[in-house]
């Protein structure tokens, strides 16, 4: 069955993923511009396209798990996530700038409402991620110090599930589901029994 | 009884019934084509603040006994049961009782009033309810001296309402009003929408209308009235005190600690609809201002 589906996977190329890419945001927008999106469809958009950012980070951080768990090999996509993570993340934004809050007190926001400090400060670390996914990068860094890099996505999905957290109103289930699968899957990358050890070394 | 205050708006400005249906047809044939915004949209009909149509103020709501989403009070609260209703009326009344909703239709005069809507969430409406005022009510079941306060309270039905079996806030949701505020003749209780029954969604039979303070002061579905002496519990005021005061009047100056108050978005203008300032106590600071003579209300939210 996984073998089937790597196999599968294999003839699969990258790019499709990039070609794919744009489609649900033209969907989105299409729907709000013939007021497809209810009465308020500005928000909705902002709403669907952080939404799909999550979507996209978890789907980036579910491909280690996946291959030691499960065996099913994503790892040649996992770049092509990443860059799509990115520029949904940018639309979120610029929806948020241009529609919502129109380029009024954005300083002001960005500095004093909690959640939007959190989103800024994650879409800040994902720039060098971006800007960095290319090979000539991975070259010009070496191996060693572009993984580490890569590894601010950590922080960026734990901002990211905060960002969600920290927006709604009332207790809400949705934004905590989210939370748990992320810190889900960055629980799998801990190395349990180096903890161990180090926690009987301290208490030995 | 009734028209004490008058209206700046007049039943000119509601939109007919059947114009709207047209209009929407028109926006419909016309967004299939270029952009809605094409559409001959006198900017002036803006100015006049234009009533936001049946569509817009009955499928956009805030109702989370039916579910935190916009529109899932209009996809759940069929299943709330409105006839019989009862009321309670109790605490520091002269005639506390079971009050049913069709006894205290027969003793209320119903008038049109068109008021600005004003979301805590910083978007808005225009809506022309139909109703009574509160006063009226209260007249008529007769307030005693030492009550200062009024405390409101939604039904609870965990059988027709899908969304308090999650504790998004502590159910049922209450409300108040100092008395002062709930005897003002802007204050009323809302029955009705372009001259139809109010929907369900809307808070069906009876809901509160308090146009100069944030909408969820404007209490829903309301099941028991009660007078009291000491400031009542008010629902979003009990979950998170920082953010909603007990008075939560619209106020631009004020900002909610995570967005800005001095903007709203009105609902209805599309997706490139441009933020409008929000007026002080949502553009009925003449006629409420004095209510809150010597109060910093950058303490009192």
């Amino acid at each position: 069955m996984v073998d089937a589906l790597n196999t599968g996977l294999r003839r699969v190329p990258p790019w499709l993923l990039y070609v794919a890419a744009p489609v649900p945001v033209i969907w989105i927008f299409y729907l709000g511009l013939t007021g497809q999106l209810g009465v308020d469809p500005a928000k909705v958009i902002e709403h669907e396209l952080g939404l799909w950012s999550l979507w996209l980070i978890i789907a980036g951080l579910a491909v280690t798990p996946l291959r030691r768990f499960a065996g099913v090999n994503l790892l040649k996509f996992r770049r092509a996530i990443g860059v799509i993570t990115f520029f949904y993340l940018l639309a979120h934004l610029l929806t948020w700038l241009v529609l919502d809050v129109q380029f009024q007190n954005v300083w002001a926001d960005i500095v004093k409402r909690w959640y939007i400090t959190v989103g800024m400060v994650a879409f800040a670390l994902m720039l060098p991620l971006a800007l960095t996914s290319n090979n000539w990068s991975v070259r010009k860094l070496g191996a060693g110090v572009w993984r580490k890099l890569h590894k601010l996505v950590y922080p960026i999905a734990i901002l990211g599930a905060l960002h969600f957290l920290l927006l709604v109103k009332g207790f809400q289930w949705e934004p905590i589901l989210y939370t748990l699968v992320i810190v889900g899957l960055l629980a799998t990358r801990v190395k349990w029994s180096n903890l161990m050890t180090r926690t009987s070394l301290v208490r030995g | 009884m009734a028209y004490r205050w008058t209206n700046t708006l007049t039943s000119e400005d509601v939109t007919p019934y059947s114009a709207y249906l047209n209009r929407r047809q028109l926006m419909g044939g016309a967004a299939a084509g270029v952009i809605a915004s094409s559409v001959p949209m006198a900017s002036s009909a803006q100015e006049a603040l234009e009533p936001n149509t049946w569509e817009e103020i009955t499928t956009y709501n805030n109702f989370y006994e039916f579910g935190t989403g916009k529109d899932d009070p209009a996809r759940n609260a069929h299943r709330l049961t409105i006839d019989p209703w009862t009321v309670q009326i109790d605490g520091l009344v002269d005639k506390p009782g079971d009050y049913s909703f069709a006894d205290i239709m027969s003793q209320m005069t119903i008038e049109e009033r068109i008021y600005r809507f004003r979301c805590v969430e910083a978007w808005s409406m225009v809506i022309p309810w139909n109703g009574f005022e509160l006063a009226d009510l209260l007249d008529w079941v007769g307030v005693q001296s030492n009550a200062k306060y009024v405390a409101f309270e939604t039904a609870l039905r965990p059988d027709e309402m899908p969304g308090v079996s999650r504790p998004v806030l502590d159910w049922p949701y209450v409300e108040g009003l100092r008395l002062d505020e709930a005897m003002h003749p802007l204050t009323m209780m809302a029955t009705g929408i372009y001259g139809r029954d109010i929907p369900k969604q809307n808070g069906a039979p009876m809901r509160l209308v308090v146009p100069w303070k944030y909408g969820f002061k404007s209490i829903k579905s309301i099941v028991r009235i009660t007078l009291t002496e000491e400031e009542p519990p008010a629902s979003w005021n009990v979950a998170n005190p920082r953010e909603y005061g007990f008075y939560s009047n619209v106020n631009p100056n004020v900002d909610h600690p995570r967005w800005s108050q001095a903007t709203e978005r009105k609902i209805g203008g599309g997706l490139f609809a441009k933020r409008q300032p929000t007026l002080m106590f949502n553009g009925y600071e003449d006629e409420v201002a004095s209510l809150y003579e010597g109060m910093d209300l950058s303490e009192f939210i």
